[in-house]
């Protein structure tokens, strides 16, 4: 299962990086057809009427394809990009606020990842992944709510049944990431 | 100046921000925390992996027929370019660049206002369901006494401030609910500069200042 989940994100990291240098419009189906009807739920579960989902989707798809120089697939799985993306969107358009982004630490995306740093993240965020599906239906339930609902930081700090610890072992791991990179 | 911050976002507003929940006033605060500490970018890369594994293994919703070829269109009419972006960096000044956005400019841009005491504020222009203000108390110089109805979350950008809790320095935030009256007072050293983001009206005790409170908007 883990093999598999890691072959499958380094197809996407291959089909952004496909978009990127090649315009290339196969990887980009491949991409769509994956990730567009996943972010179409997300939207949908946030509250957006399936015309206004179908659209947005659209949207964050485009917006993969205009900004994949920014993909940096040592600091973010392809899902997790994608989520961000999707995330901003769903601000702008349901929530209709910005949201204020922080500064880009100064090595950017410019440079070329570091392939074992690549693999350190893509290792960590199956594993994230491996352990969110492993969680009892009712973790998983609030976890989905303060992401796809909208659970305010109060509500989020009040519920005891949240597994953050499992959230914090990564946690660990990405500091050490970062200390690592700064170095 | 990551190394000195000792007092940084809870897990709540980490996984708030990241999933894109927070009143904007309260996502600028985070934004310019994260701007300045390497430890909280580093958490919420975790909290949006968490969101990244989420729509991994989601249900699908199906897209409409001619979907994919529509969102090619989209793509050439922007140009079917993939866009080389600035990346989003201080090029200099004081305040952190997601501030800098809302002033248009560094500290010399700010528009103060002043609250009496030699205490001057900026309000910011966001979203109402909570506000955000940049906060200049004189180095010695004290916040009149206050509790809060909800959250109030205070950065410090530049100086110090003690109160009731503990010593907040550079890039160090406060989180304070209802539990807390306090009484910020700025270090001698220097003069103080905050992002302070509320959800709710302050709660002053004095009469003074609660006379002013519906002019200054605090």
């Amino acid at each position: 299962m883990a093999d598999t989940k890691d072959i499958q994100n380094d197809r996407w990291v291959g089909c952004i990086t496909q978009v990127r240098d090649a315009q290339d419009q196969a990887a980009f189906a491949e991409l769509f057809n994956h990730f567009a009807p996943r972010v179409k739920a997300f939207l949908m579960k946030s509250g957006a009427d399936a015309t206004l989902a179908e659209e947005c989707a659209q949207d964050v798809m485009a917006t993969l394809w205009q900004k994949s120089h920014l993909f940096d697939p040592s600091r973010a799985s392809a899902a997790t990009w994608i989520f961000t993306i999707a995330r901003n969107r769903r601000i702008d358009a349901i929530r209709k606020m910005k949201r204020p982004e922080p500064e880009d630490l100064p090595w950017g995306p410019e440079t070329e990842p570091d392939q074992a740093d690549v693999l350190v993240l893509q290792q960590e965020s199956e594993q994230l992944g491996q352990a969110i599906s492993e969680l009892p239906e009712k973790q998983r339930t609030l976890i989905e709510k303060a992401y796809f609902g909208d659970l305010t930081h109060n509500e989020i700090a009040e519920q005891t049944g949240l597994p953050l610890g499992t959230i914090k072992s990564r946690i660990r791991l990405a500091l050490d990431r970062l200390r690592h990179a700064m170095k | 100046m990551q190394d000195q911050i000792k007092h940084h976002l809870s897990d709540a507003l980490l996984m708030a921000y990241s999933a894109g929940n927070l009143p904007e006033a309260f996502s600028l605060t985070v934004a310019a925390h994260i701007s300045m500490c390497d430890e909280c970018r580093a958490r919420l890369g975790a909290f949006d992996t968490v969101g990244g594994a989420l729509i991994d293994q989601a249900e699908t919703a199906p897209m409409v027929a001619g979907s994919l070829e529509a969102t090619m269109e989209r793509i050439k009419s922007g140009g079917g370019q993939t866009h080389r972006q600035q990346p989003f960096v201080r090029t200099g000044g004081v305040l952190p660049k997601p501030i800098q956005d809302y002033i248009g400019g560094d500290l010399e841009a700010v528009k103060w206002r002043s609250v009496g005491m030699g205490v001057k504020q900026a309000i910011l222009p966001t979203a109402r369901d909570a506000t955000a203000r940049l906060l200049y108390i004189p180095a010695g110089a004290a916040v009149p006494d206050h509790g809060h109805k909800g959250t109030e979350l205070t950065l410090v950008i530049q100086g110090a401030f003690r109160d009731e809790v503990d010593h907040f320095g550079p890039g160090d935030i406060e989180v304070a609910n209802e539990d807390l009256d306090h009484t910020p007072v700025a270090d001698i050293g220097a003069d103080c500069i905050c992002l302070a983001a509320t959800d709710a009206p302050l709660k002053f005790k004095g009469v003074l200042p609660r006379i002013a409170q519906p002019f200054l908007r605090i």
